[in-house]
């Protein structure tokens, strides 16, 4: 069975890392509609944070920016998110999402764990990025809710 | 955000509130003063009042590691919610953690 589209959203806000916050309450606010699990809701929002973060840390490191998330639900409960940015890009996505790997001097301190952190708490995860224009990352993951989670 | 009781060299932090990218500065430096000051034996980050944490904060408890045992301490982790404890658990510090929350005690939050 073809999945359809039921509900869509998009955020738009600049790359301030104060930001990070809003852009995980508006995904679990979004997911809301799914009557998600603790456990679901958590993990939607790390993986967001995530995300999120990398397009301000790394996407528009010293510039400012629009970061855009556009957030679908689709018919077999999948909640489809994509958080853009027209930053400067990765050079190497291989070599970005291994585990550790990280761009940013030491004294920031960052565990370069961000891809790890989505593959883990999500379904399915899609880097695309073109140095100069930007990241694009999309993350799927089917919600099961509470309802059905009781009944598992 | 933080609050520190003191047990001689024994030091338990009470972090607080959304730990993430935004606010694992302000964490560190606060975090920093007490480790310099106190020189701590043990510190014990406890998690109670922390309801999300991403990958900012394993950053942030490595820098930390790092610090407390340049001093010759160590650092534990407490009452971790169970997805937290997952996101250490991704760094390999599991080993860090000696009590996690309960899950019966979890509410939905956003």
């Amino acid at each position: 069975m073809k999945r359809t589209l039921i509900n869509e959203c998009r955020v738009r806000f600049p790359a301030l890392s104060r930001n990070e916050g809003l852009s995980r309450s508006a995904a679990a606010a979004f997911a809301m509609q799914c009557d998600p699990t603790v456990e679901e809701i958590a993990a939607l929002k790390t993986a967001v944070s995530e995300a999120v973060t990398n397009a301000i840390v790394h996407g528009y490191r010293d510039t400012e920016g629009i970061v855009e998330m556009t957030m679908k639900l689709f018919s077999d409960n999948t909640l489809y998110i994509q958080i853009k940015d027209r930053g400067r890009g990765i050079a190497d996505i291989r070599q970005a999402m291994e585990p550790t790997f990280t761009t940013a001097p030491a004294e920031e301190e960052r565990s370069g764990l961000g891809f790890t952190v989505m593959e883990s708490f999500m379904d399915k995860l899609r880097v695309s990025s073109s140095e100069g224009k930007g990241t694009s990352v999309t993350m799927e993951k089917k919600l099961l809710g509470r309802a059905r989670a009781k009944g598992v | 955000m933080l609050k520190i009781y003191n047990d001689g060299r024994r030091i338990t932090a009470a972090l607080d509130g959304d730990i993430d990218h935004h606010a694992a500065r302000e964490l560190r430096a606060a975090l920093d003063e007490v480790i310099a000051y106190s020189r701590p034996e043990v510190l014990i980050l406890d998690f109670e009042n922390v309801g999300f944490m991403d990958s900012s904060g394993i950053g942030l408890i490595l820098g930390r590691l790092k610090s407390v045992r340049a001093v010759g301490g160590e650092i534990l982790i407490k009452n971790a919610r169970r997805e937290i404890a997952e996101v250490i658990g991704l760094s390999g510090l599991s080993k860090l953690i000696i009590e996690t929350k309960s899950d019966t005690k979890q509410t939905a939050k956003n």
